[in-house]
């Protein structure tokens, strides 16, 4: 990885205002106005705040990921797609720098909400932590393809709507502001159909619970892999066009 | 033309038959073209000719039906890897949220071998704009910064496609000082245009396009002799068109029912010869044939008045 084009890439989305206001700022003050509100109670059996800290992580770091990807759509609009097609960088580092970029900005996004989560009482441990961060980089991965299915079918001017509906009916789908249909029925199997919802249950080891079980697994590989073949096939009518 | 073999390998640009359809529309229709290192050579015609879609293929950001593109004796995308061609797009915006010179540093880390951005800077003029956001900038500064974009890679081959549309007299002026200094260190240079000023002025030849085809190839004082016709049009009954191009200064003429239509290399010899000779012609035009006719009468099957 050229760590020189990396460091731009990360530079250019920190001075994005949109970035800013969608993947940093609106999870962390919805979270301090909904879990700061009912810090003593409890949700979905587990305290109030560390719910929302892992569904505002939910919604934050998919935003992170799928906006990184959405970015391709103002660069093909640009003109700068083929600008890059003129220049060693291949593809597949393209894709690589963008979903780079989405970890980063997925991981400040964590921190972020850490921090908020001390100061409402929420029981970090370093063990406990480590392993909601891994599961949240293996959970984004299906949204690192979606992004950049995303970023290859719409246009900069459509993207707003789209990533705004999408990702605010997957997050509530996947029980980022409360859980969805109880513990069994219709509408949990919604639920836990979701890619979204294994990025919450991934927040849930923070109090102990358990990790993934196979139907996480399985849900997250069925959406990385159709996804993956999505924006592949996005990819390609792309660049047969240009 | 033929192309040796000898001729490709140490040519800096050679397209050999190139063809390519869009649907229906032939956009490039068999074109040979060699051009030699460190010559600028300028691909004038009007829009529609083919000159972005061969400047394309020229690039590898199109594959030709057929045909063959040489670049340095590479193909175009081993160019490409090695940084051989910088190249200015005809359209096309530059990413937001960095400065001028961030921007470059970020083209310049792609290739093996880049230009100093601060060399880059100073032969495009953009020492007031370096660390200026890229989208706070204006038209004719922005063309300026993908100037500098196509001349990272330290390029032996710069390719420029229509590059001062955007720009004012000013801007253009600047640009192209820039160019004949870059041509003058040795580089490779085909640009595009649509201006007869701008391909006489900067290119040691010209290359006429139109639909596809080369028409015209050559240094370009006779190119520009040539696009520099006029017509002279008159009312004149029962006289053979065979007899008018035989007049002085008249290269061919067309009869259009009572009128006919004089193509002039020069109309002042022409209508001297053609009055004392014809004193019945009346209702006499004399207009400069623009680019466009021009070009339409070099490829012969469409006279101009049938398209205006």
């Amino acid at each position: 990885m050229n760590a020189v084009y990396l460091r731009y890439e990360l530079l250019r989305t920190l001075r994005n205002r949109r970035f800013f206001i969608f993947t940093l700022a609106f999870p962390l003050v919805f979270f301090y106005l909904i879990a700061g509100a009912n810090r003593h109670q409890e949700l979905g059996g587990i305290p109030f705040a560390t719910y929302y800290l892992a569904g505002m992580a939910s919604f934050g770091t998919m935003m992170a990921m799928i906006s990184a990807g959405g970015r391709i759509a103002s660069e093909r609009q640009a003109g700068w797609n083929r600008q890059l097609r003129l220049t060693p960088l291949t593809p597949r580092e393209y894709f690589r720098a963008k979903v780079a970029t989405g970890y980063m900005m997925a991981l400040i996004t964590l921190v972020l909400l850490f921090v908020a989560g001390l100061t409402l009482g929420v029981h970090l441990q370093v063990r406990e932590v480590a392993s909601m961060v891994g599961l949240v980089a293996v959970g984004l991965i299906p949204f690192a393809a979606l992004g950049i299915f995303v970023g290859h079918m719409f246009t900069p001017d459509s993207i707003g709507p789209v990533l705004g509906g999408g990702v605010s009916i997957l997050a509530f789908l996947g029980g980022a502001w409360g859980p969805i249909g109880g513990t069994h029925g219709f509408m949990h199997d919604v639920s836990l159909a979701t890619p979204t919802y294994w990025l919450v249950q991934a927040g849930h080891t923070l109090v102990g619970q358990q990790a993934w079980d196979g139907t996480g697994w399985l849900v997250v590989g069925s959406w990385t892999a159709v996804l993956a073949v999505l924006a592949a096939r996005a990819y390609q009518r792309d660049t047969k066009r240009v | 033309m033929t192309i040796t073999e000898s001729a490709v390998s140490t040519a800096g640009v050679s397209l050999q038959g190139l063809t390519k359809s869009f649907g229906p529309v032939r956009a490039v229709d068999g074109i040979d073209l060699v051009v030699a290192p460190g010559e600028t050579v300028a691909l004038l015609g009007p829009n529609g000719a083919g000159k972005s879609t061969t400047i394309d293929m020229m690039l590898g950001l199109n594959k030709p039906d057929s045909g063959d593109v040489r670049v340095f004796g590479m193909t175009p995308d081993q160019a490409v890897q090695r940084g051989a061609i910088g190249a200015m797009l005809q359209t096309g915006e530059l990413i937001r949220d960095l400065t001028v010179r961030e921007l470059l540093a970020m083209m310049a880390s792609l290739y093996p071998t880049p230009a100093r951005v601060d060399d880059v800077v100073d032969v495009t003029g953009l020492h007031d704009i370096v660390d200026r956001r890229t989208n706070k900038l204006s038209g004719g500064q922005s063309q300026r910064v993908r100037a500098a974009i196509a001349l990272i890679s330290n390029p032996d081959l710069l390719v420029l496609d229509e590059p001062t549309v955007a720009m004012d007299v000013e801007g253009r002026h600047l640009f192209w000082n820039s160019v004949r200094q870059i041509a003058a260190s040795g580089k490779t240079i085909v640009f595009a245009t649509h201006y007869l000023e701008e391909a006489d002025t900067y290119a040691d030849r010209i290359v006429l396009m139109a639909r596809g085809r080369i028409v015209a190839d050559g240094p370009a004082t006779e190119i520009k002799a040539t696009v520099g016709l006029r017509t002279i049009r008159a009312t004149l009954p029962g006289v053979d068109a065979a007899v008018l191009s035989a007049l002085d200064g008249v290269k061919s003429a067309d009869r259009r029912g009572d009128a006919v239509v004089l193509h002039c290399s020069d109309s002042d010899a022409a209508i001297r010869a053609l009055l004392p000779a014809y004193p019945a012609a009346c209702d006499i035009e004399i207009a400069g044939a623009g680019l466009e006719q021009a070009f339409l009468m070099l490829t012969g099957d469409h006279s101009p008045e049938e398209l205006s």
